[in-house]
């Protein structure tokens, strides 16, 4: 019963997305104010009916409701409730509610908080956010019905894919989701800027915050997986440019040089076209990696069950929301006015620098990614196009944007003097030569690259703290007026700084993965031991366990260093009997500035296979990732970004702005 | 011409889309990998025979100087015991080997010899030849990526054909046979 | 019709396996650490041609752990990696090294990121050429007019972003 009230609501939610998509528009062309107000009591409907579908879909799985052929295929009654909770989207039927839930919450958002927007804005972008969900809803009614019944109905179920039975992968898909989806807005007010004809200072201050959000969310997500990579799959690897990654990496990277060009529309009325182009292309890039999951177009150790006929759809559903707002980009953006100038050398310049680097980073990802198709297309053979090809490629784009990024922030709007934001940095070009003279002197036999590379990080790092002891001029100034100013200081401002600060962070903890990363593979017995970067590691004992629905092998290593124990590391191998699957479940134990990290395998001889790896700041990339997301929750919380934004902003929308020709 | 630049980001979105339609043809399997070896000579192995199986090892050497036979084709066969489409083509293969213009080689896979004796002596064993290969590698010489795999191999020595999976009776009459009878010519 | 690709979820699923092994044995390993060395960097090179998207090195395929322990027999045999690496590619192709050969077919991909990164400079070029502001730099960009400055002070709402901008007023320039 209650699967079929879901399936309804979603019934429901198609209509009232419909009307929400028609009505409004047609209010806004016609300027008449009743038709564009149906928006919002609309996409709050809409969002109630596709969370009582998801609710009822949890239920489900809650009750283990075996007659519903999603839950057959995707629980058993045995796993544990957390994941009975996570296996609704654990699917690719159930990931598709998930997905215009999450579309459904962030228009009912817009229409909440939206209230200070013009009308005929916000009616359109209320209504270009119901034609995707139109598109999604149906394609899930009509292709991916998660609420279709069994009969007769099993005794049990298939149970989840045990690699899903874990905390980080649980939250991950919600998170990337959220980011995916969350571009949708920025696309939508996009095109409702397309069709308004006008884009100026107060459309980008409200483009920025979803963006923002979106952002925050998906480096949340691609962290979240990475480290789930990085725990589960036994060998410390942490980022692969599988294409499954790489079409979650595309939108976040374009995603970054949309939030940059925004700054420059809201600040300086500037590069409209270009963050109009932006926004389309990265919710484009979003719904492209929805298509590659989901079509079994490439191969990719993930990928849904695929189906060619949903393929055939979602591309269908590609065709039109992309090329159909590239077209109205066409017709539309050269009547767009041109706004104010700037010098090269000019925060303006260092931002259009940071798209150009970002537009070209992800150009790079997307022909490493669909190459090997579009070579087999032309029957030129397969390729593989694998790390080294990105080493060569991705990375060499990114050390100058890393180099830049430290000066940018530092740069007066309109035009610089870039002797004087030199001069500036001499406090960072101090620490990242000491950097890299300690990065000598204690890893002289690593690889010659990784010493310019951490010098870079410690420059953007130094380069971002001094911009903020600048700002509350630190040291020049008396410190009690330093620390007024500190508190004065926008939190927009201390985003920035943590955004920044953090991917240093994270680049040192790349470049310490890349370069310093030790292992040992071998065989111990029990009580035997292991030298391991100056870590002792003894295999103590090795015990069989019996968890909830797996069985699992569990060592116990006694980590000592110069005779003193660091830690006790349980690492476990697990077995899942009804999907015959083993899992690994590595120990990790953090020193800060390390991880060390065992894995038990398969006894041998006597003993069993070990492995342990030493792993050199690599804790630091997801420390800087969680203070880039910080930095981006913090900036969302800026007054001036707040989305019920101030209201002055209605005078200031009454100046003449760029208007359609 | 400054609209011409507009339109740039929709005609490069329609070249995309129309790759993404070209592989969504449900025939088209994003997994399958092209075969290498057509064309090029018979590689480079030396594969002791299967203990108690009776017959002699395989080798280059042997492939190609052929020494027990007039046969113009020869066949290579890549089996185990522990695979289960091996056994279902088993009777196929057997046919094949039982024509006078063709010679039956196998390499016994990554396979347990008194598993593979057992086998052969229940089924029959039509190979004049078989190199024991435990360890895959002598497979991997001939760029095998599991097994069944049959290769045919002209009397210049040289690979006409790699055929990837079980052979079945279909795949007898559309390329095994006409091949045979092209090269026995 | 349905082709059933592998299962799963989330989005960033990776390297799944059949087998409880993983990666590079100890039996596999070669006593020379130099010759052991070479091996591992060929693995990471080469693509695991049963797999999805993973090198040799940490799949757990069967035929992966075959090729290793075939690439460390020629290595003792005396290959150079440039000649093992060949030995794979005669048999299973390109397909099987993830760093893709320069070949023409291939020139779009190693050097699209080039272009693309020319390209969107010659862009940035023509505008900033195109744009006025630049013959007249100097009279356009030094002080902001007032009206400017209040609606900077608007957006910005922030009291020393706006005298840090006075600070750095460009004069160095001429």
């Amino acid at each position: 019963m209650i699967a079929e009230i879901g399936h309804f609501a979603l019934i429901l939610a198609l209509a009232v997305a419909i009307a929400q998509g028609s009505l409004p528009m047609l209010g806004a062309a016609r300027g008449q104010a009743r038709l564009m107000a149906m928006a919002k009591p609309a996409s709050l409907m809409q969002a109630a009916c596709v969370l009582a579908a998801f609710l009822a879909l949890m239920h489900a799985y809650v009750t283990s409701d075996f007659t519903v052929a999603n839950v057959v295929a995707n629980s058993h009654s045995a796993k544990p409730l957390l994941y009975k909770i996570t296996g609704v989207w654990g699917n690719h039927e159930g990931s598709m509610v998930l997905w215009v839930l999450i579309l459904a919450v962030f228009g009912a958002a817009v229409a909440l908080f939206g209230g200070n927007l013009p009308p005929s804005l916000k009616a359109r972008v209320l209504a270009v956010q119901a034609w995707i969900a139109i598109g999604f809803l149906s394609f899930t009614l009509f292709t991916s019905n998660p609420f279709e019944r069994v009969f007769p109905p099993p005794a049990n179920g298939n149970d989840l894919n045990p690699l899903l039975q874990d905390p980080g992968l649980a939250f991950h898909p919600p998170m990337l989701y959220l980011g995916y989806v969350g571009f949708s807005m920025a696309f939508a007010f996009a095109v409702a800027a397309l069709i308004e004809g006008r884009v100026d200072a107060a459309w980008a201050r409200w483009v920025r915050p979803w963006t923002l959000a979106a952002w925050s969310f998906l480096t949340a997500g691609i962290a979240l997986g990475s480290w789930w990579a990085y725990y589960e799959l036994g060998w410390g690897g942490w980022w692969f440019w599988d294409p499954v990654e790489n079409v979650s990496f595309m939108p976040w990277l374009l995603g970054t040089a949309l939030l940059h060009s925004a700054v420059v529309v809201e600040k300086r009325d500037a590069l409209k076209v270009w963050t109009i182009l932006l926004a389309i292309l990265t919710f484009s890039l979003s719904l492209i990696g929805t298509f590659i999951v989901r079509s079994g177009l490439l191969t990719s150790v993930h990928a849904f069950a695929t189906d060619p006929e949903r393929g055939v759809y979602i591309l269908a559903l590609l065709g039109i929301a992309i090329g159909g707002s590239l077209a109205l980009f066409a017709i539309r953006a050269p009547a767009l006015k041109a706004g104010g100038l700037f010098a090269p050398v000019s925060r303006e310049g260092a931002l259009v620098l940071n798209n150009l680097l970002l537009a070209t980073a992800t150009a790079t990802v997307f022909l490493g990614t669909l190459y090997p198709l579009f070579l087999e297309a032309f029957g030129a053979g397969k390729v593989s196009v694998g790390p080294p090809f990105y080493n060569r490629t991705f990375v060499p784009i990114m050390a100058p944007l890393l180099l830049f990024m430290a000066a940018g922030p530092l740069m007066p709007w309109k035009r610089a003097d870039l002797r004087g934001v030199l001069s500036r940095l001499k406090f960072a070009f101090a620490a990242a030569a000491i950097v890299a003279l300690g990065t000598l002197y204690l890893k002289s036999g690593g690889p010659v690259l990784a010493i310019p590379a951490m010098a870079l990080a410690a420059w953007l790092f130094f380069g971002t703290l001094s911009e903020w002891a600048e700002r509350v001029k630190l040291f020049r100034a008396p410190l009690g007026q330093s620390l007024q100013r500190a508190a004065n200081l926008p939190r927009a401002q201390y985003g920035m700084t943590l955004a920044h600060a953090g991917l240093a962070i994270a680049v040192a903890g790349m470049v310490g993965s890349a370069a310093w990363k030790s292992e040992e593979v071998t065989t111990l017995s029990i009580g035997e031991s292991l030298q391991v970067a100056g870590y002792t590691y003894t295999l103590q004992d090795v015990s069989q366990l019996r968890g909830p629905n797996y069985e699992a092998t569990v060592a116990s290593f006694l980590v000592t260093r110069d005779g003193r124990e660091v830690a006790v590391l349980h690492p476990e191998k697990r077995f899942y009997p009804v999907q015959a699957m083993p899992t690994t479940e590595a120990a990790i134990h953090s020193t800060g500035l390390a991880d060390l990290y065992a894995v038990i395998g398969e006894p041998a001889g006597g003993g069993w296979t070990v492995r342990i790896y030493h792993e050199p700041l690599v804790p630091w990339i997801w420390a800087g990732a969680l203070v880039m997301v910080a930095g981006g929750f913090l900036s969302l919380s800026d007054r001036r970004l707040r989305v019920g934004a101030p209201s002055r902003r209605s005078r200031r929308r009454q100046r003449p702005s760029p208007a359609p020709a | 011409m400054k609209r011409v630049f507009f339109l740039l980001p929709l005609l490069l979105f329609a070249v995309v889309a129309a790759y993404f339609y070209w592989g969504l043809d449900p025939e088209r399997d994003p997994n399958a990998i092209p075969v290498q070896m057509v064309d090029k000579p018979i590689p480079d192995f030396e594969l002791p025979p299967v203990e108690g199986a009776g017959v002699p090892g395989l080798s280059r050497t042997r492939l190609s100087d052929a020494p027990d036979t007039d046969a113009q084709v020869r066949l290579v066969n890549v089996f185990a015991s522990w695979c289960v489409p091996c056994r279902a083509e088993h009777p196929i293969l057997t046919r094949l080997a039982e024509r006078d213009d063709v010679v039956l080689y196998g390499v016994n896979y990554k396979d347990n010899p008194a598993d593979a004796v057992d086998w052969l002596e229940k089924l029959g064993n039509p190979y004049t030849a078989i190199g024991s290969d435990p360890k895959g590698t002598g497979a991997i010489a001939w760029g095998i990526r599991g097994v069944p795999e049959t290769f045919i191999i002209d009397s210049d020595g040289r690979i006409r054909h790699h055929h990837i999976g079980p052979i079945h009776a279909t795949d007898v009459d559309s390329t095994i046979l006409p091949m045979i009878e092209e090269l026995s010519r | 019709m349905t082709r059933v690709a592998t299962m799963l979820s989330g989005l960033l699923l990776l390297a799944m396996s059949t087998a409880g092994a993983w990666a590079v044995e100890p039996d596999e390993i070669l006593d020379d650490p130099a010759l052991e060395q070479r091996a591992r960097e060929i693995s990471k090179n080469i693509r695991c041609v049963v797999c999805q998207n993973e090198s040799i090195d940490t799949s757990n395929a069967d035929l992966a752990k075959d090729m290793r322990v075939l690439i460390r027999e020629r290595i003792q045999a005396g290959d150079s990696n440039a000649e093992v690496k060949a030995y794979l590619v005669e048999r299973y192709g390109d397909y099987v090294l993830l760093k893709p050969p320069v070949r023409p077919a291939t020139y779009l991909l190693w050097f699209g990121p080039l272009a693309v990164l020319l390209l969107g400079a010659a862009g940035v070029a023509v505008y900033f050429r195109r744009r006025p502001s630049f013959s007249e730099a100097s009279s356009a960009a030094a002080p902001l007019t007032s009206e400017e400055e209040k609606r900077l002070h608007e957006l910005l709402d922030d009291p020393n972003e706006a005298d840090a901008r006075h600070i750095r007023k460009p004069d160095a320039e001429t």
